[in-house]
């Protein structure tokens, strides 16, 4: 398997070992059952115990991983006659944000989420799925296109951050990202999103002002990336593993604060261990929410929404 | 109404709270270049100033136009007519969500040096004879962060704003969002967003005032969110620091990258105003926003 993460290999070697002694059962014909049974036991408990005991860092390192599945698998496995739409209409297509229109189980809805790729020439096109300003501009086009036709919105998240460049600053990173955190809060349409692996501060946040928020089980969402923490804390981007359970990053932590609405469970091991898994589990999460959302007043949600962002924080008044 | 600015000058002058702040000992001295004592330098020309000098050209220099930053209560003072300042939420302040390694001590230290409990100082008054709700940051405290105090001060102003139907003028100064907080301070962001789509929604002016420097979470959320955005000359205004974008790209930047001229050239700013025009100028706007007359207007 590639892309084994270090804390993953003692798991690897165990199932090469069963996978052998599978191979001389075959090969020999000598009965080996039990023996085979007893290690698939210890391989399932060690499987259990390295995945529940994963670190704040691990967990990162499991969000970054290539074979999860990406914005457009989610899309795909969500939406029947999906039609991506493209361009912001004033500078040029973001591919690092895709975005358009489908069915989710007959009915309609806008999806929409950064892009990352699967591989080094994917990624250069998709720009590590960081996004540029007409990235977040074409996010708000289709979100505003989708209040006018009564769509509900799904937006997906899987991204390192806004793209720190040149172009981005002259065409107003900053005012992308603070026009969708305003209209988003006004949308008269019902809204959800999921971190499905890094949640990268404010780049991730422009996509994110949502009725629900759900976060996957190994995705992370904070305010800088670990390494950038490190780096301003400890002088030291090796530092990443200390600053990753310093910032609180990991979905339980969301979930304890009130940013996450639920944790979505993964696949043993992560969503790139079972996509088609992952994929309908997160499909079934958001039919759910549109289901419940829908059935609310316009006025009543657009009241929740601001109730539920207006409280967020932790302050002290003498 | 210049002659009003630097009458209130004089005021300033003598404020004691600024000796009191300086008398608590060394935690007191801020590591930014707010001029203090008698004298100063210029950071951009090197001319020495007399702090009763500067202070008579609300912390610019004399000689090159360079602009000192001015504290927040300073920045009050030099904007709003005399004596019409009235405090919103004095109390409240910052708490240690995530028990952050150093963090506390940050926030004692930040106080003292301030005297604030927090980063940003918010409240009403009238400006020209005009309402407005105001609200300023403080580059001293924590290089301006914001924490979640510091979001719920803006936001229950933005609210009061709306209630009031004030017009709302913000005075922006910030590295951005104040990581000792993790993802609380990101959703300050969000906090202060919602809050403006009220104001927007119930037709509220707001103005968002660029100082030096503006970055990160702040600029990517309330800061460029005015319906006019002025800027002071040379303020820092953009969403990335220089040495991530230098690493990022691998070039280097031009020197006036990201400075309120650069924002002005590429449309991300109404105006680049000096700071001894700055109460003209929102005065101005104030009228004009005040100003009523068409038969069909709303």
């Amino acid at each position: 398997m590639p892309n084994e993460l270090e804390f993953e290999k003692p798991i690897l070697e165990l199932r090469q070992k069963v996978d052998e002694l599978r191979q001389l059962m075959e090969t020999t014909g000598i009965d080996l059952t039990e023996e085979v049974a007893k290690l698939e036991e210890r391989l399932a408990e060690l499987s259990q115990s390295v995945y529940q005991g994963l670190t704040a860092w691990q967990r990162v390192q499991l969000a970054r991983q290539p074979g999860r599945p990406t914005t457009l698998d989610y899309i795909r496995g969500l939406c029947t006659d999906f039609v991506e739409l493209h361009g912001d209409r004033n500078f040029r297509d973001d591919p690092a944000v895709v975005g358009g229109i489908g069915l989710l189980e007959g009915r309609p809805v806008t999806v929409i989420g950064t892009q990352k790729g699967r591989d080094t020439k994917e990624n250069i096109y998709r720009n590590f799925g960081m996004a540029h300003p007409e990235g977040y501009r074409k996010a708000l086009r289709l979100m505003k296109q989708a209040e006018k036709f009564g769509r509900p919105v799904i937006l997906f998240i899987d991204t390192a951050g806004a793209y720190p460049g040149m172009s981005a600053e002259e065409r107003g990173q900053s005012e992308a990202i603070a026009r969708n955190l305003r209209e988003m809060a006004g949308l008269r349409t019902p809204t959800v999103c999921f971190v499905t692996g890094e949640g990268g501060s404010g780049g991730a946040l422009g996509l994110g002002v949502t009725d629900r928020v759900y976060v996957l089980e190994y995705a992370w969402y904070s305010v800088i990336a670990p390494e950038s923490a490190a780096a301003i804390l400890w002088k030291d981007a090796s530092q990443a593993p200390r600053a990753a359970e310093t910032m609180r990053i990991t979905a339980s932590d969301l979930l304890a604060f009130g940013i996450a609405d639920e944790v979505l469970p993964e696949p043993p091991g992560g969503a790139q261990k079972d996509p088609a898994a992952m994929v309908a589990r997160v499909k079934e999460k958001a039919v759910q929410a549109l289901e419940e959302l829908s059935r609310v007043p316009i006025a009543q949600l657009l009241q929740a929404r601001y109730d539920k962002y207006r409280a967020m924080g932790s302050f002290a008044e003498r | 109404m210049l002659k009003d600015l630097f009458h209130k000058k004089r005021q300033y002058a003598t404020l004691a709270t600024k000796a009191e702040d300086r008398a608590k000992g060394p935690a007191a001295a801020p590591r930014d270049n707010i001029p203090q004592g008698l004298v100063n330098k210029c950071q951009s020309c090197g001319a020495l100033l007399i702090s009763k000098e500067l202070q008579k050209h609300l912390n610019t220099c004399p000689h090159c136009g360079y602009h000192f930053p001015v504290d927040a209560r300073m920045r009050i003072d030099i904007t709003l007519d005399p004596d019409s300042f009235f405090e919103y939420d004095p109390g409240i302040t910052s708490v240690d969500p995530l028990s952050f390694p150093g963090y506390p001590e940050k926030l004692r230290k930040a106080q003292e040096a301030t005297g604030l409990l927090e980063g940003a100082v918010t409240g009403e008054g009238t400006l020209d004879g005009h309402p407005v709700v105001i609200g300023v940051m403080d580059s001293r405290f924590i290089m301006g962060s914001m924490g979640s105090a510091m979001g719920e001060k803006l936001a229950r102003a933005m609210e009061r704003a709306a209630q009031k139907r004030y017009p709302l003028i913000l005075f922006t100064a910030s590295g951005g969002a104040r990581m000792q907080e993790g993802i609380l301070s990101l959703m300050q962001m969000a906090k202060t967003s919602v809050a403006l789509e009220q104001l927007h929604e119930k037709g509220v002016l707001f103005v968002s005032v660029i100082t030096h420097p503006t970055t990160g979470g702040v600029s990517a959320s309330f800061a460029s969110l005015g319906d006019i955005i002025l800027a002071e000359p040379g303020a820092l205004f953009g969403f990335a620091g220089r040495r991530v974008i230098e690493q990022t790209i691998r070039q280097k930047l031009p020197d006036d990258f990201q400075t309120a001229e650069f924002n002005l050239k590429h449309g991300m700013v109404d105006k680049v105003v000096d700071r001894k025009q700055m109460r003209d100028t929102l005065a101005a706007i104030l009228r004009i926003h005040a100003a009523r007359g068409w038969a069909n207007a709303q």
